[in-house]
Order: structure tokens, then sequence, then C-alpha cells
């Protein structure tokens, strides 16, 4: 018996080493992130000084907090194209409800989570209801909010841009909690950052450590299965799509109140931008496996890149052109990993 | 208070009563009759497609059924999830296994029953208790998993089978049902799976058992329902069987023996004829040919 467990234990050691290290989903997204910035900082020191920092990780960081929710919803096997414009629809019900009916900017913010999840709701219970694919459902979502966000927005305030938050009773501790700086080694950093940190570290215990989280999991990598032993995967499903909700609203409020006026058509077109993140990440666009920890790394790519590029002098067009070449890169090295550690082995 | 709860001692764990299931314009199973009591094991047999994954589905809440009734203790109910027939104890081998190959071995062994530990929001799966169970519990079924942490698609076939058994025999409280789960099993394995059938029954579960293999069925089987093409051939007790019948039964005696004929007659090739022979010799085996 003894000589078997010592055998057995031999055969974990050879094989664990290397697949433990690319079962980690993130570990593409370090190694890119890494030679990303020693390549930017080579091209130009004012990449890795504080400034430079501060420069990148500021974009890096709303994206993030949305890769972060997009990467849990990919995981449990579902997309939602509708991520970006509801940033705009919270937004502006933050914007039009403080400037044009004044309700109080606490209570607007209230509102404009509560309208904001019940998208997402909605986005779920589709999917969950009808079983088609989430893409299909959130297209139309994506396209009635967008035509909502700018009628409704024109039909209220006749106009396509709300203003003027700034001035309304209450905007000074909005902003403290969401759009606020904090200084460090004497440079001044978004405070989205810490929200960042927090929305990862957060999404990370529950993908890891909750029931919630091996029920995303199970749901994306195999719904039938799951089904049969006893996952609610509808509810895990609807849940995870007010997830994604939960942080456009997050970052909708903060672009509001951090600028003090909010465009009708905000946020369109970013929904690709966090699945790209969330894939550089080393989520798998058949679901079931990821990690919000990645998917902040891609947006942390994101973020080097596009300022990384102007700090080199280049023309912003190159930026394109990189991250479909990452995108592209990490598709491949993801369905490298789920082949070579993660698939059904025969007999 | 004398008579109720006596005739609900009496009254089988689960019995089905003139269910029916149909698929569009497929008739999947036809006005099926049978129970599942505590402490006997039932065996459900027939060919390929005979209905038998449909109707163990319909005991374990995949499926409703479109005509007839579930009963638990002799109460109608309904299974309208497997959450629900999980929640009345009852745990089920599916024929797919229903394990997430990206999971590893102990996350699925506790998919949808996680131990938890905390409260309110620090509530959190209790992944040290899951860890030791799974490998307990996999150990004592003979099978040496190299690491808990291993994702279960990369797992045997056969590995991938102690798995879902491993966890049904773990959670079914009153009833265990187990959808040919000795198919991709070695000897020993499928051994250790009789073994656990055994020790179910006497626990006084109820236990359900679909396979091929007539050598598995008859000595742990108490009843044996036969399906053909979603009909019941017929419901016997043991003692209302032999063995040979029961190969007859299952095997389709005169098409095999018919089979095992042309093979070894009317093939040019030798090697077929071979095999045809051996396949007929087999058969003789089995009590179903000469
Ligand atoms: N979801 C479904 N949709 C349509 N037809 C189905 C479905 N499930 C089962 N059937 C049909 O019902 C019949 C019985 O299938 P079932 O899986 O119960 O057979 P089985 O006895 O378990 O066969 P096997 O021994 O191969 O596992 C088959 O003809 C099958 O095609
Ligand atoms: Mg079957």
């Amino acid at each position: 018996m003894g000589a078997v467990s010592a055998t057995a234990d031999e055969r974990v050691a050879k094989v664990s080493v290397f697949r433990r290290l690319l079962m980690k989903p993130e570990l593409g997204a370090v190694i890119g992130a890494i030679l990303i910035f020693l390549f930017f900082s080579f091209l130009s020191p004012v990449f890795h000084s504080a400034a430079g920092i501060a420069n990148w990780l500021d974009p890096a960081s709303t994206i993030g907090i949305m890769a972060v929710a997009v990467a849990m919803l990919m995981i449990g096997g579902h997309f939602d194209l509708s991520a970006g414009v509801q940033i705009g629809s919270a937004g502006l019900i933050v914007g039009i409800l403080t400037t044009h009916f004044h309700l109080f900017i606490w209570a607007s913010i209230a509102v404009s989570l509560v309208v904001v999840l019940a998208i997402g709701a909605f986005n779920g219970y589709l999917v969950v209801r009808t079983g088609l694919p989430s893409f299909i459902i959130t297209l139309a979502t994506f396209l009635m909010l967008q035509g909502l966000n700018l009628g409704l927005t024109k039909l209220i305030i006749n106009t396509v841009q709300v203003g003027g938050i700034r001035e309304e009773p209450g905007y000074d501790s909005a902003k403290a909690v969401f759009a606020s700086q904090f200084t460090l080694f004497g440079q001044e950093f978004q405070i989205t950052i810490l929200w960042w940190i927090l929305w990862t570290a957060l999404a990370t215990w529950i993908l890891m450590h909750t029931r919630f989280g091996n029920w995303t999991f199970a749901t994306g990598g195999d719904r039938n299965a799951s089904r049969n032993v006893g996952v609610p995967v509808k509810s895990t499903t609807i849940k995870l799509f007010m997830i994604v909700s939960a942080a456009a609203w997050f970052v909708g409020t903060t672009e509001a109140l951090r600028l003090g006026s909010m465009q009708a058509n905000a946020g369109f077109g970013r929904e690709l931008i966090f699945i790209v993140a969330a894939v550089i990440g080393g989520c798998l666009l058949t679901g079931g496996y990821g990690s919000a920890i990645g998917a902040a790394i891609g947006a942390l790519i994101f973020g080097m890149t596009s300022q990384g590029i102007v700090y080199a002098g280049w023309d912003s067009d190159w930026f394109k052109f990189f991250l479909g070449a990452m995108l592209l890169l990490a598709v491949l090295s993801n369905e490298y990993v789920r082949r070579r550690a993660a698939t059904q082995k025969k007999g | 208070m004398t008579m109720a709860p006596e005739t609900a001692i009496d009254a089988p764990v689960l019995e089905l009563r003139n269910v029916s299931k149909y698929f569009g314009s497929v008739i999947s199973l036809k006005d099926i009759s049978t129970s599942v009591r505590a402490g006997e094991v039932t065996c459900i047999l027939g060919d390929n497609g005979a209905g038998k994954s449909t109707l163990i589905k319909t005991l374990s809440g995949v499926y409703q059924p479109d005509e007839g009734e579930v009963l638990m203790d002799g109460q109608p109910i309904t299974l309208d999830s497997p959450r629900a027939a999980l929640d009345a104890g009852i745990a089920t081998v599916f024929q797919d296994l229903a394990v997430v190959p990206l999971m590893s071995v102990w996350r699925n062994f506790f998919l949808g029953s996680e131990p938890t530990k905390g409260k309110g929001p620090f509530k959190r799966f209790d992944q040290a208790t899951a860890k030791s169970i799974a490998r307990k519990e996999l150990k004592d079924m003979g099978i040496d998993i190299r690491d808990p942490d291993q994702a279960v698609g990369t797992l045997s076939g056969g590995e991938r089978q102690s798995v879902a058994i491993a966890r049904a025999v773990y959670f079914g409280a009153r009833v265990l049902i187990l959808d040919e789960p000795t198919s991709a099993l070695g000897v020993k394995q499928a051994g250790v799976v009789l073994k656990y059938i055994v020790q179910a029954r006497d626990r006084g579960l109820a236990v359900v058992f679909i396979t091929h293999n007539p050598h598995h069925a008859f000595p742990v089987g108490d009843r044996f329902l036969i399906l053909n093409r979603g009909h019941s051939m017929g419901d016997f007790a043991k003692n209302e069987i032999t063995r040979e019948e029961l190969t007859a039964m299952m095997a389709g005696g005169a098409e095999l023996e018919q089979l095992a004929h042309e093979l070894s007659r009317d093939s040019a090739d030798p090697q077929v004829r071979e095999a045809g022979r051996e396949f007929k010799d087999e058969a003789a085996d089995l009590g179903i040919a000469d």
C-alpha cells in the first residue's frame, strides 16, 4: 500500500507542474502585460514614471471593472452585447434625474441602479426563458437601449448632452465616492483604480470561494449536467447578467460624475472591448473557464497599449492593430490550454 | 394513527403508475408501471433505445411524465427538477454522468450540494471539507485519483464514471438510481459498484439499476422490469424468472442466434467466420443459443 501511494504521488509531481501552470487562466495575460510594460518603458521613459502610470491606470480601471463582470458572465457561458450601452443608460439616468427633475443626486444614483439591474434581469430572464443564444438576445437589448438612450434624452431635455451635474446639491459627496483622486508618492491617481482592485478581489472571491462561483463555472461548463446535479442554472444566469449591469451602473455613474455631463451616445461600442479584455485574460469563448484577475490584467493591457502608443509618438491607429493581434494570440493560446489541459481524454 | 402510517411504511418508496412520455412523435415510454421498495434492487433491462434512460429521468426529475403519475411513499409527487428529486433523497448516476469536464474532481463531487461555512455575506464553500470527503469517498471505491484538483475531463472514462457513482452513493439518502454505471469499468471496479449496490440495499435504500449485463443484474436484482420500444415486457420478482429466461429476454434470444449463425456461415472472410463462431459460443454460454 505504501509503495502504491508513493508511485501515485510521483505521477502527481510529474504531470502537475506543467499542467497546473497551464491551467492558470491568467498566465498568458500576465506574461503579455509584463512584455508590453517593458516594451513601452523602453520606447518612452515617461511610460513608467509615476505620472505615466497614473495615466494608463485610469482607462484600465474603468475597463477593468466592466471586464471583471463580463468575465464572470462569460465563465457562466454568456455574452452581454448591451454592457457598453448600459453604461450610457446608467449615467444618463443619474444626469437627467438630478439636473432636469432635481432629484437629490444619491436618490438618482439609486434609481439608476434599480433600472439598470432590471435591464440585466430582463436580459437574463429572456436568455434562460427562450434558450436562445445570449448573443442575439443582448444584441436586441443593445439596439433597443441605444434607441432609448438617444430618443428619451432628446424627448426629455431636447438635446443629446446632459450637463450641469456639478452644480447639483450632493455632488461633492457623490464625486468623493465615485470620481475623486488620491495621492500616492506625490502623484494623483483616480479613485476608480481602487474600486477596480476591489471589484477584482470581490469577483475572485465569489468565483473561487462561494457556491455561486462554483455554479457559475458549472453552468458555463455544461448547462445540462449542472441542472441534473441540482445547480440552479437559471437563477445563476440571471444573477450574472445583473452583475454586469451593476458594473455598468458603477462605471456610468463614475463617468457622469467625473465629467459633470453625459452624452446620449456614451458607451456605444465599448461592449467588445470588455469581451476582448476578458478573452485576453484567459476566458474561453465557450464558457466554463476563466478568471477575474485575468480579465483585470486584460484591461491593464488595454490601458497600457492605448496610452503607450501615445507616449511612443505613434499614430493611434496602431492601437486597433495591436489589440486585434493580442486577441488573436490570446484566443489561440486559450484554445491550446483547453485542449492540452482539460479536454476529454478518450477511454 | 394506526392505519395511515402503516400503509405509508408498506408503500414503495417510489412508484410509477401508467407513465407515458412522448418526444414529438416518438413514443419513448408507454403505460409503464413499476415500483421501487426500500431495501430492494429494481433492475431495468432492454435494448438500446428501449426507453430505460427516459424512465429513470422521470424518476430523477429531469423529465415530467406526459401521462400517469409518480408516487413517493404512496403520495403523488411532482419532481419538477433534478433539484427537487435530490431534495427528496433521490440521487442518480446519469448515463452521460452529468460531470463538468473543465472542473476539478472535488468541485464536481459536491456540485449543486456544496458544504458551506461562515454566516451571512461571509458564507462560503467549505473547500477543505469538500476535498477531504471527495478524496476519501473515491479511495473507498478503489479509485486512485492522482490528484483531486485534476479536471474531470482529463480522467479516463472509467475514472469519470467512478466519480459520478461515488457522488450519487454519497448523496443518495433514500433512492439510488444508476444508469449503466458499469459500462466503462474494469472487472474490479464493476465488482466494487455491485458491492455498493448491495450495501445501499442493505442500508435500506431503494436502488434502481440499469445494465446490459445479465451477470451483473441477476445476482443483485430483486425485481426486473423489461422494456422494449417503450413498452413493458413484464415486471418480474426474482422468484418468477430464471437467469436464463432473463438473459434470453434481454438479448432477444432468437435474433441473436440468427446473427451468430449468419456471421459464422455466410461470410467469405475466415476471420469474420471465426469471430462469428466465438460469438455463437458466447451466446451458448449465456444460455440463449445452442
Ligand atoms: N430528448 C429526446 N428527444 C427526442 N427523443 C428522445 C429524447 N430522449 C430519448 N428519446 C428517444 O426515446 C427513445 C428511448 O431513449 P432512451 O435514451 O430512454 O433509451 P435507452 O433505453 O436508455 O437506450 P440505451 O440502452 O442506448 O441507453 C429513443 O428512441 C430516443 O431516440
Ligand atoms: Mg440509456
